[in-house]
C-alpha cells in the first residue's frame, strides 16, 4: 500500500517535471526570441530557400531547423511564433477562467434567479457553432491579438462556468457549507474561504486545460488566415504554410505542429501534475 | 425545573414535495414536524429520539435555524428567533452551536484542522482557544497542522466536537453524532461529551435512533414519530415504564446483553 502510493508520487512528480521543463523552453523562447533566435524570421532569402533540417544532406550551417520555400529559418519563425502562443495561452485562458469561473461559483452556490439566468445565458451561447462564431467575432473586430484573445474569452468562458457551477453546487451541499452557517459565517465568506477552497483543484486543471485549447484555436485562425498579421510568425500560420509545400519541405509543417502538440499535451499534464502534488485529499 | 433555554410552541415545518410537482398549478407540501411544544432547561440534556423519518434531524435543523419553520415559535433564552434573518441571527450562532452527522462531509476536507476549529473565532483569542478545545476533546495540540482525511473516524467526531465547543456556546445540538462510529468509538465519544455537558455547563440536545445510547447521556427524552411528539418523560420513567406503544417498540428493538442464546 505504502509502497504504490511512492511509485504514483514518483510518476506523478515525473510528470510535472517533464511538463513543466517543456513550458520553461516555450517560456524562455517567447521572452528572449530577439536574442535566441538565429535569425530574422521575417527575412526571405530565395537562394537559402527549402533547406532541410540539419541532420539531412544539403544543409546550411546556422539554418538547424531547415527554411521555408521563401528561405525564412524555421527555428526561428518557431521561437518567435512561441510568443503568440504563449501570451494567448496565458492571457486568454486566464480571463476565460476567471468570468467562467466567477459565474459559475455564484450560479451553484446562490442558486434560485442567478442561477437561471447564467444557465440559459450558458444554453443560448452554446448554440452556436464556436469555430463560426470566432470567424463571427473576428470578421466584426478585425484582425489582430487582442481580437483573438477576444474570441477565445468570449466562446470558451461557458466551459468554465458549466463545470465550476456543478462543482459548486455539488460543494454547496456538503455539511461544512452549513456548518460555516451555524459559525455565523456571511454567505459570501462561505463561498470563499469554504467552497473556493475545494472547487479550486477543478479549476485549475480546467485552467490547464483551457491553456492548451487557446493555443490550439489561435492555430485554428492563423490557419485559415484569421489571426494576427503574417508579419508575424505563428505556429498556425507555419502549419498553413507548410500544408501547402508538405511534398517538398516536410520540416516547415513538421516543427510548429510537434511544438504545438507538445504544448497544449504539456498544459494538460501540468494541471494534472499540479493537483497530485499541491491538493491536501489526494496528497 | 429550571428556566428554559429554548422553548418550542406549535412547530411546523413543512417543504414543498417536489416528486409530486403537476406540470402546472402549485407544488404539493409535505408536512414534515406537524406541531411541537417542548422545552429544553438550561443545563439539561435532552434526548431527541425517533426511527428514520420521524423529522427528528429536521427538528434539530430548525432549532439552530439551518431550515425554516413554516408555523410556531421558537424562542432561544426569552428571544423569540422563528424567523430573525441571517444578519440578525448572525450575534446568537456563537451561542448555539451544533455537531454533524457525518465529519467526512461537515469538516471542509481542503482545511487543516487548526483553520477548521479557527475560523468562526476572532483573531486574538484564536491560538489559545484551539488548543484549549483540542485539549478538551483529549487530541493533542499538533493536530492542528492535520487534515481531516488523515484522522480515523471517532478523531473526526471529536474535532467535530472541538469545533463547537471552541465558540463557548451555551447550546449544542448533537445530531446522530455517534452513529457512524464503531462500539469503542462511540464509547469514547459518549464519555467525553458527558464529561463536557458536566464541566462546562452545557445544554445539549441530542439526537439519536439509538435509546442505549440516549440512556447513557440524556435526563429526559422526547420520542417522536413522522412528525410528532408521541411521548416526553424523564430518562429513568421512559426506559421503566413507556407510555407508548412506539416507545415500547423502540425499547424491544435494544440489544439486550444476554439474549437467548438459540444457536
Amino acid at each position: 500500500m505504502l509502497d504504490g502510493r511512492g511509485a504514483l508520487r514518483r510518476r506523478a512528480g515525473l510528470r510535472l517535471w517533464l511538463s513543466a521543463g517543456w513550458q520553461a523552453v516555450v517560456m524562455l523562447a517567447a521572452l528572449f526570441a530577439p536574442w535566441l533566435a538565429p535569425h530574422d524570421p521575417l527575412a526571405q532569402d530565395l537562394m537559402l530557400g527549402r533547406l532541410p533540417p540539419f541532420w539531412l544532406p544539403g544543409t546550411e550551417p546556422g539554418y538547424w531547423l531547415g527554411t521555408d520555400s521563401l528561405g525564412r529559418d524555421v527555428l526561428s519563425r518557431l521561437i518567435h511564433g512561441a510568443r503568440v502562443a504563449l501570451i494567448v495561452a496565458l492571457v486568454a485562458g486566464t480571463a476565460t477562467c476567471l468570468i467562467g469561473s466567477t459565474l459559475g461559483l455564484i450560479a451553484g452556490f446562490y442558486r434560485g434567479w442567478t442561477d437561471r439566468i447564467i444557465g440559459r445565458l450558458v444554453d443560448i451561447w452554446m448554440a452556436f457553432p464556436p469555430v463560426l462564431f470566432a470567424i463571427l467575432l473576428i470578421a466584426v473586430l478585425g484582425t489582430g491579438l487582442s481580437s483573438v484573445v477576444i474570441a477565445i474569452i468570449v466562446i470558451d468562458w461557458t466551459r468554465f462556468c458549466r463545470v465550476v457551477r456543478a462543482e459548486a453546487l455539488n460543494q454547496s451541499q456538503m455539511d461544512y457549507v452549513h456548518s460555516a452557517r451555524v459559525a455565523g459565517f456571511s454567505r459570501p465568506r462561505t463561498l470563499m474561504a469554504e467552497i473556493l477552497p475545494n472547487v479550486l483543484p477543478v479549476i485549475v486543471a480546467l485552467l490547464t486545460l483551457e491553456m492548451g485549447i487557446a493555443v490550439i484555436v489561435e492555430a485554428i485562425l492563423s490557419f485559415v488566415n484569421l489571426s494576427v498579421s503574417t508579419d508575424r510568425p505563428t505556429w498556425g500560420g507555419m502549419i498553413a504554410e507548410g500544408r501547402i509545400a508538405i511534398h517538398h519541405v516536410w520540416w516547415v509543417l513538421a516543427f510548429p505542429l510537434a511544438a504545438l502538440f507538445l504544448t497544449v499535451l504539456s498544459f494538460a499534464q501540468l494541471g494534472e501534475g499540479l493537483r497530485d502534488r499541491f491538493d491536501p485529499v489526494l496528497r | 425545573m429550571a428556566e428554559a433555554l429554548f422553548r418550542v410552541e406549535a412547530l411546523r415545518v413543512e417543504l414543498p414535495d417536489m416528486t409530486r410537482k403537476p406540470l402546472f398549478g402549485p407544488v404539493p407540501r409535505l408536512e414534515i414536524l406537524k406541531g411541537l411544544d417542548f422545552e429544553i432547561p438550561r443545563g439539561a440534556v435532552l434526548g431527541i429520539v425517533g426511527g428514520s423519518g420521524s423529522g427528528k434531524t429536521t427538528l434539530g435543523r430548525t432549532l439552530v435555524r439551518l431550515m425554516e419553520p413554516t408555523a410556531g415559535r421558537i424562542l432561544f433564552d426569552g428571544a423569540d428567533i422563528t424567523h430573525l434573518p441571517d444578519a440578525a441571527m448572525r450575534p446568537l450562532r456563537q451561542r448555539i452551536q451544533m455537531i454533524f452527522q457525518d465529519p467526512m462531509s461537515s469538516l471542509n476536507p481542503r482545511l487543516t484542522i487548526g483553520r477548521i476549529i479557527a475560523a468562526p473565532l476572532n483573531a486574538t483569542s484564536r491560538d489559545p482557544r484551539v488548543a484549549e478545545a483540542l485539549g478538551h476533546v483529549g487530541l493533542p495540540a499538533e493536530f492542528v497542522h492535520r487534515y481531516p482525511h488523515e484522522l480515523s473516524g471517532g478523531q473526526r467526531q471529536r474535532i467535530g466536537i472541538a469545533r463547537a465547543i471552541a465558540m463557548r456556546p451555551d447550546f449544542i445540538l448533537a445530531d446522530e453524532i455517534v452513529s457512524g462510529l464503531d462500539v469503542s468509538s462511540q464509547a469514547q465519544v459518549l464519555n467525553l461529551l458527558e464529561g463536557l455537558v458536566r464541566d462546562l455547563g452545557l445544554t445539549l440536545a441530542f439526537i439519536s435512533h439509538d435509546l442505549s445510547v440516549i440512556r447513557r447521556l440524556c435526563d429526559r427524552v422526547i420520542v417522536m414519530q413522522t412528525g410528532r411528539i408521541v411521548e416526553e418523560a424523564p430518562t429513568e420513567a421512559l426506559f421503566e415504564d413507556p407510555q407508548h406503544d412506539y416507545t415500547r417498540e423502540l425499547l424491544d428493538a435494544i440489544p439486550t446483553p444476554d439474549p437467548t442464546v438459540r444457536w
